[in-house]
């Protein structure tokens, strides 16, 4: 957890503006769009709060093991680095749509890189 | 592995199977309809034995704390003593004081209840028949202005459930019923929202329901109402809605016909949610609910999520099928 990210970014109000906006990308951008076709939509956003929590920097209880756990169905369904760039891509656009400063989305962006191995099942 | 007795009979319940797969499959009548626990048909009570809290997702804190859970999603972890609800704390009595055709398919049964039922347009209850068999209706009335509690059935072909009450079930007939469940109902707190309504078939009864509800409360924004049917036949609110239309000048509403012809001005042509997105191209800051088919529902929730309608405020539900 890194709390000063997670502070400067404005907690969990911070996730709360952001996650509609960048599930909204995610589900409109058509390199990705297709992973998301037969999910249930609040499980899915509920998913995205935590995933958003993390990757700002607060308290979550992720795993390595469970990142692998969780993405492996969509590993065997093509996922690559390819997919993993275009959701960082996503959210970096919506923390800048939400005017947040280059230097702390470059913070987050790294936050997100240290899970992809286990995302892409490496 | 793990054992639960039910009515004095133990039963094993293997790692992959739920209480309500066990119990069918050995012909125990318990009811049970959507079996993807939202319904909550299926509710049953631990008398001994802790049910896992997994099985009572969605229930109401009074019944958990009873140890109330969902047959159909329970892998018990120890070994549980069962029971059906008892009628005193999770279901009522009821009187069946009219039952009204509507359309070639559809009735509207109006129930008397024993006591006050503390219920939300647009939620719904499991009105239980004969045989355990159960299943969910959603409420088209008010509490602030109907005096009784009205459902809109359409028959479902084979559909034993509603055969029996287009056929059999009459007035002064007394059934049991739940006590109310779901939470796609109408809040107060921002009368000057955009409402935006749709559903199809009898997905108009709860829709009809909480656009009432909204009026009743006060709401002063824009209630815009759409409703689908495969044929004109199928709109069987239609006279009492334009009506509506008159007494209210923020409500509209717009009837949509998908598999017919239709030569009527006033009625649209084409799937209602086709109508009713193209009227609406933006919908930040507007409160979506969605009814009926399930295939409409999810697809009207992520179209109106993606044209902006923030997720907390789109409500849903979809009707799942059953015989």
């Amino acid at each position: 957890m890194n709390q000063t990210l997670f502070q400067k970014l404005g907690g969990e109000a911070a996730v709360d503006a952001a996650v509609d906006i960048f599930y909204r990308k995610v589900l409109s951008d058509d390199r990705i769009s297709g992973f998301f076709d037969d999910v249930d939509m609040e499980k899915q956003a509920a998913k995205q709060k935590s995933f958003l929590t993390m990757a700002f920097g607060g308290p979550n209880n992720y795993t390595g093991a469970d990142m692998r756990r969780g993405h492996a169905h969509l590993v065997q369904r093509g996922l690559n680095d390819s997919h993993f760039d275009a959701v960082v891509e996503n959210l970096a656009a919506t923390l800048s749509d939400l005017n947040v400063a280059k230097e702390h989305i470059a913070e987050v962006a790294a936050l997100c890189e240290t899970t992809r191995n286990d995302v892409l099942g490496k | 592995m793990s054992k639960f007795t039910f009515n004095n009979i133990s039963y094993t319940c293997s790692e992959n199977e739920t209480v309500l797969d066990v119990l069918l499959a050995h012909e125990v009548a318990v009811p049970s309809s959507c079996r993807s626990g939202l319904c909550q048909t299926c509710m049953m009570q631990a008398v001994k034995g802790t049910p896992p809290g997994a099985a009572q997702k969605g229930l109401k804190d009074t019944l958990k704390a009873q140890n109330y859970f969902l047959a159909c999603c329970c892998h018990p972890d120890e070994d549980l003593e069962l029971a059906l609800p008892d009628t005193q704390t999770a279901r009522v009595r009821a009187t069946v004081s009219n039952i009204e055709k509507l359309s070639s398919d559809i009735v509207g049964v109006s129930l008397q209840c024993e006591q006050p039922l503390d219920y939300k347009s647009g939620q719904f209850i499991n009105l239980f028949g004969e045989n355990s068999l159960a299943r969910s209706y959603s409420l088209a009335s008010v509490p602030a202005k109907d005096q009784h509690l009205t459902l809109h059935v359409r028959k479902v072909p084979d559909g034993r459930m509603s055969s029996w009450i287009h056929h059999e079930l009459s007035s002064g007939d007394s059934v049991e019923i739940s006590l109310p469940v779901g939470d796609c109902f109408y809040t107060p707190g921002n009368a000057a929202q955009p409402l935006l309504l749709i559903g199809t078939g009898s997905g108009l009864a709860p829709l009809y329901g909480i656009a009432r509800d909204a009026i009743a409360q006060g709401h002063t924004g824009p209630i815009r109402l759409y409703h689908g049917s495969t044929n004109v036949d199928g709109l069987y609110l239609d006279k009492t809605l334009r009506q509506l239309t008159r007494q209210h000048e923020n409500f509209s509403y717009m009837p949509c016909v998908s598999d017919e012809p239709v030569e009527q001005q006033d009625i649209a042509s084409g799937h209602v949610l086709d109508v009713a997105l193209q009227e609406h191209a933006k919908l930040a800051g507007w409160r979506v609910f969605l009814c009926g088919n399930p295939n409409m529902v999810k697809a009207a929730k992520k179209k109106t999520f993606l044209m902006g309608a923030a997720m907390k405020d789109i409500h849903a539900d979809a009707f799942l099928p059953s015989a």
